[in-house]
């Protein structure tokens, strides 16, 4: 592998990196288009633009327009039905320049050999991960998050692969890898198994989560780290972001990860050539594959590089917490069997049995109210933040942005107070029936919801389980009525995330103060519906379609009179 | 560029009421050249043309049902030295001498583009058609990548591209000739420069634009005497920017758009780059069966409206038995994208249907492309049998428009897939073994066994069993 072996190449990447260091506020378009072409690429360019639904804070945009510039190496002979991507994403400033630098040293030193025997995309996006995803869509013509976008006009046929690089500094000094993508989805582990051995072949530094790699698995330390590092991975799953812009490949199922170059501090630091090689390795060995990555998992956790806990493994425990949610759904049902046979048993002899018919009826009719009101609840929480930011804006002093989060909680928080009032339209004459014909519903619905997120999104479905199973099987309306409300809330969905946060920012050994929580759960609540609305993450829609009203039936249970 | 076309080895050219040609042919006849295009891009593209023509006892039988007319395309072929040994073979002088001796697999499989040609036809040799020769045509293009190959330098020779010089022509031809481009050369901006000078020029209008090109013809003797071999060089005096080339007035490219494993569309992109002319396209798509056309979500839009077709045909598939079939001819209009999209469901294939390479993908053949292209350079129609090979490539039909065929890119789609791994295996093979199992068991289960008695003893006995039967005890 003589990449950048001669002064030649290794002097031009300089050159390159020095031009880029220089502060650009855009992609430098017609620059990068000149350097592709001059390296023998075939080049095109894709400008986009998107109007985000409200002004994302975090990365200070609102209305984006940008351009994408990649460029083709086409495989000699080859018939272009198959490539690879390269991707840079590179944001406003420059942060991402040294990356660029390398993809296009990579790409000068791809073009002169002969073995390629699929097409390689090396791609420049502007504006991070909104770049990519409209060089995606526009790749697959489809149009999944209204972004307007131009067509494409040189295509490279099926992407089996992708590879996306970030070098946040100068100084290297360790790699890290990130595989979560939007909603969860994971890249097949053979692309990571792959990354590893390119790690340990060049002697390179790979970090997972940021963590080192337990090196000692027999004393208490090392399974103590990977559990630090299994939980990281869970939090970040569950989040359904994608963590760097692989994550947006996954949907079209190209197998992609994130490569990110970190500066930690630490003593050895590696050139650029050292990345240049596993990468130059990875896409030699992505080239010769026949088939897609299909062979090894594609649902796993990682507690270490070198390890995975497979499915088979793991989904037994979400199975035996949901199997509690069933097994309570089953106590209710006898007891309303045997509360029916009861009141029919008193009553029979004398006549035909009177009081059974209005009692079902009863029941029936005290569920239907709050599961409305619930799910309307939800649908509000879903709909109203974004649709009436602007009146928010008119008639307080808040910016949009802020309007969203607070209208979302606002609406949160009305859907305690509102719906465990409504049954006292309905008066019962048995009321134990009521609620316990209510919490069946709910924990049925409860359950059929967390098990299929557990199957799309193990890391979701079990951090909902943990936290929302317990309270949902203890809630009832007597006994201890504080206790279970103070459960009840302190597992309801918005807790949960906020107790996330802090519990990943332990685990990154960067403790949050509570006022930095906060800050930080208001920036997660709108990055979580921009995300909805940008990418098509699918977390927001579930947890307020699906299991805030689930939640709400709870709730409405213990404050059932 | 770097698209290597798929072998469609079955041209099957028809001939039409009237001959192809008037003049009676001579007997067994090769005719070969080289034609080298030096390209913007600091690339070099070659194709060598060889045709032989036999006479044959055969005797045309009066029109062609078109009944038997068959089209089929291999959308996978990979190219490798296993293509050109038996082509060459097929060559009079084989690779001993003439034109072929270029032919060195290491070199020719060296380059960014490859495709390879047989093309069979029956031609009249007389006016009435009474009897027929058989021409066999076969054609080999490469482009040598100047990136690879030429180590960054952009000057070209026949010893560097194919590592052999010309020495001799091929004893059985007729005519044997190099044509090298040099249309740049003769204008002001003297860009390129070729070595040793050449004699005599040819000029010609190729798709549109008028060409100049130098002929090296291998039968004169002075040619190949001078210094016993001919080594043609190219030299670029000011080195070609790199630049955007050229882009033809008619190109196309298909993709599969939408994701998942359940619906997809086709869409074809067709370009007519034209400033003025609009001009009609007959686009040709087989489609295997495996990919469920709708054929009502079929759309043709041009510059934002929806574009009619004046003509479609179209041939639902058959399971496992044929494909699809749709044909259409477009009007593109004067500078302008079209874009043509139907959308598929992927069908779910049985166990045994699979490739043992699944998640590769299916191929889809690539649509071909025929149109009569309007040239910017009036040409004037020519003498086939007079003209160089090449020219027929491209023919033109009157004064005004060339002939084209493209072939798109052939695609890949991935099929919904069964998990082929261990546990399936495992569950083969446990089928397998029960089914053996089970049915030697069976076997010999209901099997009735009979011992087969010698035949022994004669009348005595059958009496004595006779008499026994009467009263009631079991014979011998």
């Amino acid at each position: 592998m003589g990449l950048l072996s001669d002064p030649v190449r290794r002097r031009a990447l300089a050159r390159l990196v020095l031009r880029l260091n220089a502060p650009l506020w855009a992609l430098p378009v017609a620059w990068l288009e000149r350097t592709m072409r001059s390296v023998g690429l075939e080049v095109y360019t894709q400008s986009f633009s998107r109007k985000l639904p409200f002004p994302d804070e975090t990365h200070e945009r609102y209305m984006v327009s940008g351009t994408n510039v990649y460029g083709i190496l086409r495989a000699p002979r080859a018939a272009s039905t198959e490539s690879l991507v390269l991707t840079v994403p590179c944001g406003s400033d420059s942060t991402n320049s040294q990356a660029v630098g390398l993809l296009l040293a990579l790409a000068a030193h791809f073009r002169g050999q002969i073995y390629w025997a699929k097409d390689i995309i090396f791609l420049v996006t502007e504006h991070d991960l909104l770049g990519t995803e409209a060089w995606l869509e526009a790749y697959h013509d489809v149009n999944v998050t209204g972004m307007q976008s131009s067509p494409l006009q040189g295509r490279a046929g099926a992407i089996q692969a992708a590879v996306a690089l970030e070098l946040s500094s100068d100084v290297v000094t360790s790699l890290d890898v990130a595989v979560e993508g939007l909603n969860g989805q994971l890249p097949n582990l053979d692309l990571l198994n792959l990354f590893q051995t390119f790690c340990q072949k060049g002697g390179l530094l790979c970090t997972l989560q940021g963590k080192l790699q337990p090196q000692d698995w027999t004393s208490l330390d090392g399974p103590l780290q990977g559990l630090q590092t299994l939980l990281l991975m869970v939090l970040r799953q569950a989040s359904g972001r994608p963590h760097g812009s692989h994550g947006l490949f996954l949907r079209y199922r190209v197998e992609a990860l994130t490569l990110r170059g970190i500066n930690s501090f630490r003593q050895y630091k590696y050139d650029l050539v050292a990345v240049g090689k596993a990468l130059e390795g990875m896409f030699r060995k992505l080239n010769h594959l026949l088939e897609r990555l299909h062979q090894s998992f594609f649902l796993y956790l990682l507690p270490a590089l070198s390890r995975f806990v497979s499915i088979g493994l793991y989904m037994p425990a979400a199975g035996f917490l949901l199997l509690v949610l069933g097994l309570k759904a089953l106590e209710l049902w006898m007891q309303l069997h045997e509360a029916e046979v009861g009141v029919e048993e008193p009553g029979g002899a004398p006549g035909p049995s009177v009081p059974l018919p209005p009692s079902q009826g009863v029941g029936l009719a005290s569920l239907v109210a709050p599961l409305l009101i619930s799910q309307a609840m939800g649908l509000a929480l879903y709909v109203l933040p974004v649709l009436g930011q602007h009146v928010a804006t008119q008639h307080f002093p808040v910016a949009e942005a802020e309007a969203v989060v607070l209208t979302l909680l606002a609406i949160y928080a009305a859907g305690l107070a509102l719906p465990h009032n409504t049954h006292r339209v309905v008066s019962t004459q048995a009321p134990d029936r009521g609620w316990m014909a209510l919490k069946l519903v709910a924990l049925i619905y409860l359950a059929l919801q967390l098990g299929c997120i557990a199957l799309t999104n193990f890391s979701l479905g079990f951090l909902l389980a943990t936290t929302m199973v317990p309270a949902a099987a203890l809630a009832k309306p007597h006994g201890p009525r504080t206790l279970y409300a103070a459960l009840l809330v302190l597992t309801s969905p918005a807790a949960t995330l906020l107790g996330s946060l802090f519990l990943w920012r332990e685990l990154q050994e960067a403790p949050l103060s509570l006022a930095e929580g906060w800050q930080l759960f208001l920036a997660a609540l709108a990055q979580g519906v921009l995300e909805h609305h940008t990418y098509g993450a699918l977390l927001f829609p579930l947890l307020s379609l699906g299991l805030y009203p689930c939640w709400l039936l709870f709730w409405n249970v213990l404050f059932w009179k | 560029m770097a698209a290597a076309m798929p072998l469609a080895l079955l041209v099957l050219l028809l001939l039409g009421r009237r001959g192809w040609c008037l003049a009676e042919p001579p007997r067994d006849s090769l005719r070969e050249e080289l034609v080298i295009t030096p390209l913007p891009s600091g690339d070099v593209a070659a194709t060598f043309q060889f045709r032989t023509r036999w006479d044959s006892e055969l005797q045309r039988e009066g029109d062609t049902d078109h009944y038997f007319l068959r089209y089929a395309v291999l959308p996978r072929e990979v190219v490798c030295t296993e293509n050109l040994t038996p082509w060459k073979k097929l060559l009079p002088c084989s690779s001993k001498a003439g034109l072929s001796v270029l032919l060195k697999a290491d070199r020719l499989f060296h380059t960014s583009y490859h495709s390879q040609a047989v093309h069979i036809r029956p031609v009249c040799r007389n006016a009435r058609c009474t009897s027929i020769s058989w021409e066999l045509r076969q054609t080999l293009s490469v482009v040598f990548d100047a990136f690879i190959t030429g180590q960054g330098k952009k000057d070209w020779s026949l010893f560097r591209m194919f590592s052999r010089t010309l020495t001799e022509p091929c004893p059985l031809a007729s005519e044997s000739r190099v044509y090298v481009d040099i249309t740049n050369y003769n204008q002001d901006n003297e860009t390129l420069e070729v070595n040793p000078p050449p004699t005599t020029t040819y000029q010609d209008v190729i798709l549109g634009t008028r060409k100049i090109y130098a002929i090296y013809d291998l039968l004169d003797t002075a040619m190949i005497n001078n210094s016993r071999n001919l080594n043609i060089q190219l030299k670029w005096k000011r080195p070609p920017e790199n630049e955007a080339p050229p882009v033809p007035f008619l190109h196309a490219q298909r993709y599969v758009s939408g994701y998942g494993l359940q619906k997809g569309e086709l869409s074809t992109l067709l370009y007519n780059t034209h400033p003025y002319r609009a001009f009609p396209v007959l686009l040709l798509d087989t489609v295997p069966w495996y990919l469920r056309l709708y054929v009502h979500t079929l759309t043709i839009t041009s510059k934002g409206k929806e574009n009619k077709p004046s003509y479609i045909h179209y041939q639902p598939a058959q399971d496992r038995l044929q494909p699809h079939l749709l044909e259409m001819l477009i009007q593109l209009p004067a500078n302008s994208v079209t874009k043509v999209s139907i959308q598929f469901e992927r069908a779910l294939l049985k166990w045994t249907e699979y490739t043992p390479d699944p998640n590769h993908g299916f191929y889809v053949s690539p649509s071909v492309l025929s149109a009569l292209v309007p040239s910017v350079v009036a040409a004037k129609p020519v003498d086939w049998e007079e003209s160089p090979l090449f020219n027929s490539l491209f023919p033109v039909s009157d004064g005004s428009n060339y002939f084209v065929r493209l072939y798109t890119e052939p695609l890949l789609v991935n099929l919904p897939t069964p998990d082929f791994s261990m546990p399936y295996n495992v569950i083969c093979l446990t089928c397998t073994v029960v089914a053996v199992c089970y049915g030697s068991f069976y076997n010999l289960l209901t099997r009735t066994f009979h011992i087969e008695e010698p035949r022994t003893g004669g009348l005595a006995k059958r009496l004595a069993n006779l008499i026994r039967r009467a009263r009631g005890v079991p014979p011998l």
